[in-house]
């Protein structure tokens, strides 16, 4: 673990990763990718758990165990126009994709890569912003597609454990509520995301959301008030 | 002076492009429709008191058997073109003023032939050969011609107007013009009845008083050219072609030649302001088999675009399984439909995002070019009662059209949210009540016990916790399986079910091990609650969603 990074994981202190967040053209004038270093928007609701302010490009966000998740990361960047292709995952659930925000027209996706799936995302990581992977992967190839996205400026997020990745996005202790024995449907489940990482990410996170919400749409969890007896 | 013109005048037009369309009976009474009203009907319902701008109701009066038909200027058009290339083919210079009415200088057809008559008829049978029935007048001016077309007359050079004169000022309320009815209504009140008695008004007094469109109609009246001629002219040749020396017989060297084929196509097209939408590719190999596939966009055509479909194709034709014997050894792009180039220019709010929509298209185009172009899918959400039936997946660059009406409120839907994993093969599940005996969907679609238990294939087994439902679905019951094959009546029961944390169960998380999106997940997700939705389907339940 290098200086900064074991500097990173201290309460309170920002590295220049921090800093270079919102200056774009530093990254530009240093010789590296043109977009590193910018930041792709991300929902409000995830704020908590990510190290950045939304999807940092280059970076690669490893989910785990959760689709909806998945959708929730990437709502508001393709709603703000960029672009998201999904490979390996075939039976991906477009219409809750697009309950929970995303915009569709944007997502492309590749269902069978074929018998080279590496070089199918290495191509798509030199155009689209936001690169969706699933399947498993053997480790040196996991790390290349890593710096390929570092170096190209794109997002890389894995669906399942990835050895390279800057933060793993993790899902547990989903409640669903809204269906009863043989009444009601599906409204919301409410589950605990933690972000656990490297570098400025290394700092455990958590937060509660409910995934989905009402509608598809994800929200935050709230304290919700208990029962209260109501007279009559 | 007005040229002299020869005007080719088809009666009834939008009906004799209407019965060939279907196929009609070309004798039958018919009419054509638009919004209710008769925009044209055919000699035999005229004869039977049907007007034009009679109500259906009305005209279906008159004439009980009448053919109804909706007007529709497309296929008007489109059935037209034969025409217009028939006496095309006599004269040069032909200019289309509507469906129906074709007009040609009369100069050269005349001196070729011998005389204008003797044009006449030759045009005439030119028409007749492409089966239609036309009708010649020859006067100067366009107006004039028309009208002469109508009573299929000749009038002689420089008497237009005096031909015109006694003509009813009806008569400038043409179906190809401007909706002149307001004028004529005005002008019959005013007590000017005749072409003649209009075009006897000073310009400067119709122009104060009638305004611009009335100062066309006074030319028109006075014999004189409405505006200058804008010639159809044969459509120019648009293909561009390629010999290729020595045959390629490898995908990139015939890609390396496409890519130059398509630079020099475009940037013909771009000399005429023209975009490509649907590009033909034609291969020829040395063993003299021709291969043609047309590629239809939802956008027009960049350079890139062009050659990376060119590309995909040779890829398709050279790698595929019908591999032709020999090398390919010309390239024709043939754009077969263009529009004006500016559907191309990126406005100036999008312009910002332009580039890196480029680049993003041009990575789909690589992955297309490597894996074939139905491996990159985009979904197009529509109308339906189910998940799967909700997205339609379409080739990336294909039009994206929905299958049903998203807007429609298609009841019995289950309530959002949706699954967000619909495996493309459903995976079989059985479903056991408390004795542990199969639940299965009965009469009016009830279930025969509370379910208690999941078993997903491969055995393990979780228990139910919550579940709602069951929601019948019952699709196209009217129709008979047998005589109309697609689509299929349907009947299916849906259910949700929320299976506990697999405290319980044997093995745990990777119960849905055919979907790789399972794949890596640590048993530790195994405490989660899963949400299943369950469809029963011809006598078994299967699991068609997954709530991750």
């Amino acid at each position: 673990m290098s200086a900064r990074t074991s500097l990173a994981a201290l309460d309170g202190v920002t590295t220049a990763d921090g800093v270079a967040l919102d200056a774009p053209s530093a990254a530009g004038a240093a010789g590296g990718a043109p977009a590193a270093g910018r930041v792709l928007p991300a929902r409000e609701e995830l704020a908590a758990v990510l190290p950045w302010p939304g999807l940092r490009r280059g970076s690669t966000v490893a989910v785990r165990g959760s689709v909806a998740l998945l959708f929730a990361l990437l709502a508001r960047a393709t709603a703000d126009g960029s672009w998201a292709a999904a490979v390996g995952l075939p039976g991906l659930g477009v219409v809750a994709a697009a309950e929970s925000g995303v915009e569709v027209s944007r997502l492309a996706l590749v269902p069978h890569p074929g018998d080279q799936p590496q070089s199918v995302v290495a191509a798509l990581l030199d155009g689209v912003d936001l690169v969706v992977v699933g399947g498993s992967w053997a480790d040196s190839d996991a790390r290349r597609l890593s710096a390929r996205a570092r170096h190209r400026g794109a997002v890389l997020l894995p669906l399942g454990s990835w050895p390279g990745a800057d933060v793993e996005l993790r899902c547990s202790g989903a409640r669903w509520r809204g269906a009863g024995r043989g009444d009601g449907h599906l409204r919301e489940r409410e589950v605990t995301v933690r972000a656990e990482g490297r570098g400025a990410a290394a700092r455990p996170r958590s937060c509660r959301l409910l995934l989905p919400g009402r509608g598809g749409a994800p929200t935050a969890a709230e304290q919700r008030p208990a029962l209260r007896a109501v007279a009559g | 002076m007005s040229a002299r013109l020869f005007a080719v005048w088809c009666p009834d037009w939008p009906v004799v492009a209407a019965v060939r369309d279907a196929g009609g009976d070309p004798v039958a009474p018919a009419a054509v429709f638009a919004a209710n009203r008769v925009l044209a009907c055919s000699e035999r319902a005229r004869r039977s008191g049907v007007r034009r701008g009679m109500r259906r109701r009305e005209a279906q009066g008159r004439c009980p058997e009448l053919v109804v038909r909706e007007h529709d200027p497309a296929r008007d058009a489109r059935l037209f073109e034969p025409v217009a290339a028939a006496v095309e083919s006599l004269a040069p210079g032909v200019e289309v003023v509507r469906p129906g009415l074709v007009a040609v200088p009369a100069r050269g057809p005349a001196g070729y032939f011998g005389s204008e008559r003797a044009a006449a008829e030759r045009l005439v049978d030119a028409v007749a050969g492409a089966g239609v029935e036309c009708q010649v007048g020859i006067a100067d001016g366009l107006f004039a011609a028309a009208l002469a077309a109508r009573r299929g007359a000749v009038v002689d050079p420089g008497r237009s107007r005096q031909f015109l004169a006694p003509l009813r000022v009806e008569e400038l309320d043409q179906p190809e013009g401007a909706d002149r009815s307001g004028l004529v209504d005005l002008l019959r009140r005013l007590g000017i009845r005749a072409l003649g008695e209009f075009a006897a008004l000073s310009r400067g007094d119709v122009e104060t008083r009638f305004g611009a469109d009335a100062v066309l109609a006074h030319r028109a009246a006075s014999g004189q050219e409405l505006r200058p001629a804008g010639r159809r002219r044969p459509a120019p040749d648009l293909a561009v072609s390629q010999e290729l020396d020595p045959p390629v017989e490898r995908v990139d060297a015939a890609a390396f030649a496409a890519r130059a084929l398509a630079e020099s196509l475009h940037s013909r097209l771009a000399e005429r302001g023209l975009a490509c939408v649907r590009l033909g590719v034609e291969a020829c190999t040395d063993d003299g088999q021709q291969r043609h596939r047309t590629w239809r966009c939802a956008e027009p055509l960049t350079p890139s675009g062009t050659a990376d479909r060119v590309r995909w194709q040779l890829d398709g034709w050279l790698a595929g399984a019908q591999r032709p014997g020999a090398g390919v050894r010309s390239l024709v792009l043939r754009p077969e439909e263009v529009v004006s180039a500016g559907g191309l220019q990126l406005d100036l709010v999008r312009s910002a995002t332009g580039e890196s929509d480029d680049r993003a298209n041009r990575s789909f185009a690589r992955v297309q070019g490597m894996l074939g172009p139905d491996a990159v899918l985009t979904g197009v959400l529509g109308g339906g009662r189910d998940v799967w039936e909700q997205v339609r997946f379409v080739r990336w660059g294909d039009e994206r059209r929905p299958d049903g009406d998203p807007q429609q409120p298609w009841p019995g839907r289950v309530p959002p949210p949706s699954p967000t994993v619909v495996p493309e093969v459903p995976w079989p599940a059985e479903v056991l009540d408390v004795e542990g005996r199969p639940v299965v969907v009965g009469q009016r679609h009830r279930l025969s016990g509370e379910p208690c238990r999941v078993v997903v294939e491969g055995g393990r087994s979780r228990e139910v916790v919550a579940w709602s439902g069951p929601w019948p679905v019952a699709e196209r019951w009217w129709r008979d399986a047998g005589r109309v094959p697609d689509p299929r009546p349907r009947v299916a029961v849906r259910m949700q079910v929320v299976l506990a944390g697999a405290g319980s169960g044997a093995a745990s998380g990777e119960a849905e091990s055919g979907d790789p999106g399972e794949t890596g997940q640590s048993g530790e997700d195994g405490a989660d609650e899963v949400a299943l939705l369950l469809v029963h389907e011809e006598g078994e339940w299967r699991i068609r969603g997954a709530y991750r």
